[in-house]
Order: C-alpha cells, then sequence, then structure tokens
C-alpha cells in the first residue's frame, strides 16, 4: 500500500472524527455562552489541553523543527519564545481577564470605559491579527498536501483550501465554542502522541544520547557551527536587532492573541483559568523541548538540500526515515501518520481563529455597538454564525490569492501586531486607575498601524529576493520584525491618549474592576443545562 | 457608556475594596507577580542578548556536543517551569483563601 493511499485514509478518518464531535457539541450549544464559552464549563486540564491545541500551529510543528533542520539552533529561538512568553498569560493576564471578562477580549475594557469606540477598536485588531494567522494556517495547508501528495499543482492547492475553508466554517458555525474546543483537545492528544513516538524513534538511533545527535546533526549538515547561535541571525548588527525585535513580538504577543484569550473563558473559575495555564506550559513546554529531537534528527538523518525551501517538510520526511525509510511500510504508516497529525492540527487552529473573529464581530460590533446591546441571545448567535461563514469566505479567498506569501512571516506578522495593539490596552486597564477610553483606541489603532506599516516598509514587502513584490523596492524600514518600535509605540500611544483626556467614569470604575478581577466577585458563572 | 451594574452592586464593590482584606490580597498579587515578571524578562533578554553579541561564550562547548548555548537554553525552559510552580503555590496558599472569602461576602450581600 502506498503512503498516499494511507495518507488519504488517516486525513478522512481525523475530518470523520472532528464532524461527529462538532454534531455531538451543536446539541449541547443553546445561548450565547454555549456558543462563545463552551458553557464555561471546561475543566482546567481540557482548557489547558484546548490551548496547546489552539496555541501549536502547523507553524510550531513543522515550521520550528523545519527551522532546526536547516539553521540549526537558531529555530530552537523560537521555541524557547513561545514558551516563556506563558508567564505573562499566567501572572499577569489569565487569571484577570477570566474574571472580569464575559466573551471576548473587549469585554474586559469596555467593562470601564465607553463602550462603542473600545469595542470597534478591539475587534479590528481581533479580526486583523485573526485573519493574519488564518492566512499563514491556510496557506501552509495547501502546500502541505501538495507536497505530500508529491503532485505540485494550483487546482488541488486551491482545492485543498477550499476543503479546509469548508471543514472550519461547519466546526464553527454548527459546533461553535464546545465542538471547537473538542477539536482542539483531540488535536492536542494527537500532536503529543505524534510528537513523542517520533522523538522516542530519533533518540533511539542515537542510544538516547543527546549529544550524539547534536554531533551528526552537525556532521550530516557540513555546517561547523550548526549548534551555535548566530548561524541566520548573527550576520551582522542588523540581523542581531532584528533577532531582537523578534524575540519581543514572541513574549509579548502571545498573551495578546484574541484566540488565546477568549480560551480563559471557558472554565468556571480564576482558579481553573489558571490550572489550564499551568497544563498548557506543561504540554506546550514538553511540546518544543521535542521540537530539539524532531529537528536535529531531521538534519542528522535527512539529506536535507532535498527539503523544501522553508524546511516544512522536515518532520513529515523524519518519520518515514525513522519508520524504515522511503519505500517501506514502516516509513509509509508513519509518514501518513504525522501528515494526519498535521492536517488535524491546521484545522484546529482555524477553527479557533474564525470563531474567535465571528465572536468579536457579533458580539463586539453588531450585538453593543451596532444594536447598543438591544437584542436576544438567539439573534446574537445568529449573527455569530453568519459571522463566522462570511470570515470563512473572506479567508478562503484571501487565501487563494496569498499564495506566495511566507508563512512565518504571517504567523510572526500576527504576534507583533498582538504585542503592539493588544498587550498594551490590556495591561493599562488592569494595573493603570487613570487609563481611559482615548488610551484605548490609541494604544490599539497606534499599536495596529505602526506595526502594519512598518512592515509594509520593510524588506519582507518589497526590495529583497524573497520580498512580496520582489521586483519594487520601497523598504524604508530594514527590520522584517516590527516589534522593537512598534510595541514601545503602541505603549506610547495609549499613554498619550491617557493623558490628554479625561474620562471620570473609567476611573470611578476601576475600583469595581481591580474588585472583580482580584476576587472574581461578580464573575460570569458556569451554565448548567 | 460602560457596562452597567446596580448601585447595589457599585456599593459593595466600594465597600470590599476599602477593606484591609482586599489591600492585602491586592499587595500579595503584586508583590509576587510584578518583580517575578521583571526577572523573567530579564533573564529571556539576557539570553536573547546572549546570542546575539556573546556568541563565542555561546559556542563553548561543555559535555561533548553540549554547548553553553543549549544548556543556556534549557535553563529558559527549567526557570519557565520553575516560575509558574512558584506561582501556583503562591496563588493557592497566600491569594485563594482570601480572594475566596471577599467573594463569598460579595454573594451574600448582593444576594444571588
Amino acid at each position: 500500500m502506498s503512503s498516499e493511499i494511507i495518507t488519504s485514509v488517516l486525513f478522512l478518518a481525523v475530518v470523520a472524527l472532528t464532524i461527529g464531535i462538532t454534531l455531538w457539541a451543536s446539541r449541547q450549544t443553546v445561548g450565547t455562552t454555549d456558543y462563545y464559552s463552551g458553557g464555561r464549563s471546561f475543566s482546567g486540564l481540557q482548557n489547558g489541553l484546548a490551548i496547546s491545541g489552539d496555541y501549536m500551529s502547523a507553524a510550531s510543528f513543522l515550521g520550528i523543527s523545519g527551522l532546526i533542520a536547516l539553521n540549526g539552533y537558531d529555530g530552537f529561538l523560537y521555541s524557547i519564545g513561545f514558551l516563556v512568553a506563558w508567564l505573562v498569560a499566567l501572572l499577569l493576564v489569565a487569571e484577570l481577564l477570566r474574571n472580569s471578562g464575559r466573551y471576548t477580549m473587549a469585554d474586559q475594557l469596555a467593562y470601564r470605559m465607553r463602550q462603542r469606540p473600545v469595542r470597534t477598536a478591539a475587534a479590528t485588531s481581533t479580526v486583523v491579527v485573526s485573519i493574519f494567522y488564518l492566512l499563514a494556517q491556510m496557506v501552509g495547508a495547501g502546500t502541505l498536501v501538495a507536497l505530500l501528495l508529491g503532485v505540485d499543482s494550483g487546482v488541488l492547492k486551491n482545492l485543498t483550501i477550499v476543503v479546509v475553508g469548508a471543514l472550519m466554517i461547519f466546526y464553527v458555525t454548527v459546533g461553535g465554542m464546545k465542538g471547537t474546543t473538542w477539536v482542539q483537545i483531540v488535536k492536542a492528544v494527537l500532536l503529543m502522541s505524534g510528537t513523542v513516538l517520533i522523538t522516542v524513534l530519533v533518540m533511539a538511533q542515537f542510544g538516547f544520547n543527546l549529544s550524539e545527535l547534536l554531533g551528526a546533526a552537525r556532521d550530516n549538515s557540513g555546517e561547523p557551527g550548526f549548534l551555535d547561535p548566530g548561524l541566520v541571525y548573527g550576520t551582522d548588527l542588523l540581523a542581531k536587532v532584528d533577532f531582537i525585535s523578534l524575540g519581543l513580538a514572541l513574549i509579548l504577543g502571545t498573551a495578546g492573541l484574541p484566540h488565546i484569550l477568549i480560551r480563559f473563558y471557558t472554565v468556571p473559575t480564576s482558579r481553573d483559568a489558571r490550572t489550564s495555564v499551568l497544563w498548557a506550559i506543561t504540554l506546550i513546554g514538553a511540546f518544543y523541548l521535542m521540537t530539539l529531537a524532531l529537528g536535529f534528527g531531521a538534519a542528522a538523518l535527512l539529506d536535507t538540500s532535498t527539503l523544501d525551501a522553508s524546511g516544512n517538510l522536515a518532520s513529515p520526511r523524519l518519520a518515514e526515515a525513522v519508520g524504515g525509510g522511503e519505500g517501506t511500510i514502516g516509513g509509509a504508516v508513519l509518514l501518513a501518520l504525522i501528515s494526519a497529525v498535521a492536517f488535524a492540527t491546521i484545522l484546529a487552529v482555524v477553527a479557533g481563529l474564525t470563531l474567535t473573529s465571528a465572536s468579536s464581530v457579533a458580539h463586539d460590533l453588531y450585538a453593543n455597538v451596532i444594536k447598543k446591546g438591544e437584542v436576544t441571545e438567539k439573534q446574537e448567535v445568529r449573527m455569530a454564525r453568519v459571522a463566522a461563514f462570511g470570515i470563512g469566505a473572506v479567508a478562503i479567498l484571501l487565501s487563494i490569492f496569498a499564495q506566495n506569501l511566507n508563512i512565518a512571516f504571517l504567523v510572526a506578522l500576527a504576534f507583533a501586531v498582538a504585542a503592539s495593539a493588544n498587550l498594551p490596552s490590556l495591561i493599562y486597564n488592569l494595573f493603570w486607575r487613570r487609563f481611559n477610553t482615548r488610551g484605548a483606541t490609541w494604544g490599539i489603532y497606534g499599536g495596529l498601524l505602526a506595526s502594519v506599516v512598518l512592515v509594509f516598509l520593510s524588506p519582507v514587502v518589497s526590495g529583497a529576493e524573497t520580498a512580496l513584490f520582489p521586483g519594487s523596492d520601497w523598504s524604508i524600514f530594514p527590520l522584517s520584525n516590527p516589534g522593537i518600535i512598534s510595541i514601545p509605540f503602541g505603549f506610547l500611544c495609549g499613554y498619550l491618549g491617557t493623558v490628554t483626556s479625561r474620562d471620570p467614569e473609567a476611573e470611578a470604575r476601576y475600583d469595581e474592576l481591580e474588585v472583580r478581577s482580584l476576587t472574581g466577585a461578580g464573575a460570569e458563572v458556569a451554565v448548567r443545562h | 457608556m460602560a457596562e452597567k451594574i446596580t448601585p447595589k452592586q457599585h456599593n459593595v464593590y466600594e465597600q470590599i475594596h476599602a477593606g484591609d482584606d482586599f489591600q492585602e490580597l491586592r499587595k500579595r498579587y503584586r508583590a509576587f507577580a510584578i518583580p517575578w515578571t521583571v526577572a523573567f524578562m530579564v533573564w529571556y533578554l539576557l539570553y536573547v542578548l546572549a546570542s546575539s553579541f556573546a556568541t563565542d561564550l555561546m559556542s563553548t562547548r561543555l559535555v561533548g556536543n553540549i554547548n553553553v548555548a543549549l544548556v543556556f537554553g534549557l535553563l529558559q525552559f527549567v526557570s519557565t517551569f520553575g516560575i509558574a510552580w512558584l506561582y501556583s503555590r503562591h496563588a493557592n496558599k497566600e491569594l485563594d483563601p482570601i480572594a475566596g472569602r471577599l467573594q463569598a461576602q460579595y454573594d451574600e450581600e448582593v444576594g444571588r
């Protein structure tokens, strides 16, 4: 049996399983709390798994191991940033947000600010961050399937994007948060199991000796400095500053990613939110440690010059190699297995992102800005489903036109926008009494504009061989990662907006927000069916 | 307008905010969260800067093919797990009892 057939069977199994889960979840989704927050009835462990499933995207599973396989130690720097970032979420955001918000990121600001301006701003940045992230996943899915089936056809890529898009619309419109969460839990279990299996098989080849694995990776790569930092990011001062900028966006972006933030609302109490982050740190930490085995294993065992330029196929090809190599049954089975895991990974992440944007459009823009809160739960949920359909359709269209975009760039941009636009307002709102409506809107729009404009003016978009428009050059900003400028700029805008205006109500209600966020008094409770 | 609450709820929030219990809770939370956030940020930035500017030191081999860079990177994992564990212990012992008490007080007075 060929690998393509096994792969197809496993892909269909993943699809069937997730459709089953979604149909089951739809029967338990009645009101808005069910639709947006899964009834707040998930346990800390379940939500920890779902957070891991939402967070460990194809970019980390395929992307980071590919980066390590191609660039050695420098790829590992991503793993560390993506993990340490969780301490920001644990210490400063998760519990306070769970206690003070309801369904979306904007709720926590709207508690003491003027609703319409802050909800509009927060919904805008939620949709922008989610769309960038969504494009990365969908373009990745198209490329992955084409590479796995060994057919480099534009039609197949487009077909994959449409199928992934249709599935995600189905999960989100039908299953709501409950369905999406269970898809993410299943994906997390599959991803962890697959990664542990490959790690053990790789390490077994080197007598479970890390030093030997590393030595073999260096020798096979033919690069003497393969295990040292600086292969990619150490060439000149500009590259080093770019790396520091990336490092900042990685650790400050996670706690501002809307699809991660709304996961904290799916548990009954802030204590469960804490437990879920602790589980997420454990699982994500274990996973990123294993990227060492996957990445260096691929460098040691594969001829990396035959991989695609971004290294996205390193993990699937490594699985094939440790299963017995090309043409063997073991190799074919493991290749198919890891490919199916990657496919499940993409499905779970796109569902989370679509749900997040749809929730924000329905709850923030429709229910509170346009209808000023005069809507029934039924109308709001119907709007969320319509929005999920619309956002899914837009994402499919954009992905078809954006096929040549670099995936890592889209993800890095999403992190930079999240860190520059969302984090400043979240932190100011919780820790600064004087913070007000103008500060929040200036902070969000300022950080959002700064990061998008700087990327547009960077060598990622024009002026370099690898750029989006390699033929033209308007790159007046030399860094690929805008964070080092745009994050401080977001904080500065939030500060300036605040000190140039007064909002007595926002200040007066800070006491309430503080009590509510720290004690959970008056916080939203779980739904009982 | 901001989210509406009843005058009764407002009064209970203000009353809790003015009490010693809440001031102690906030002090304990901030005394942990703020210094530790500064600490792990500095520790992480130190790692990022060392990876960029102290490549010779980072490339020094310790045992076999294990170099300083790898050990420094793995220590970031250790510190992340360690701080998460310390916070969880702190929150369970020092924060949750007070928060639970104040929450019960709120529920009793607002009545739900």
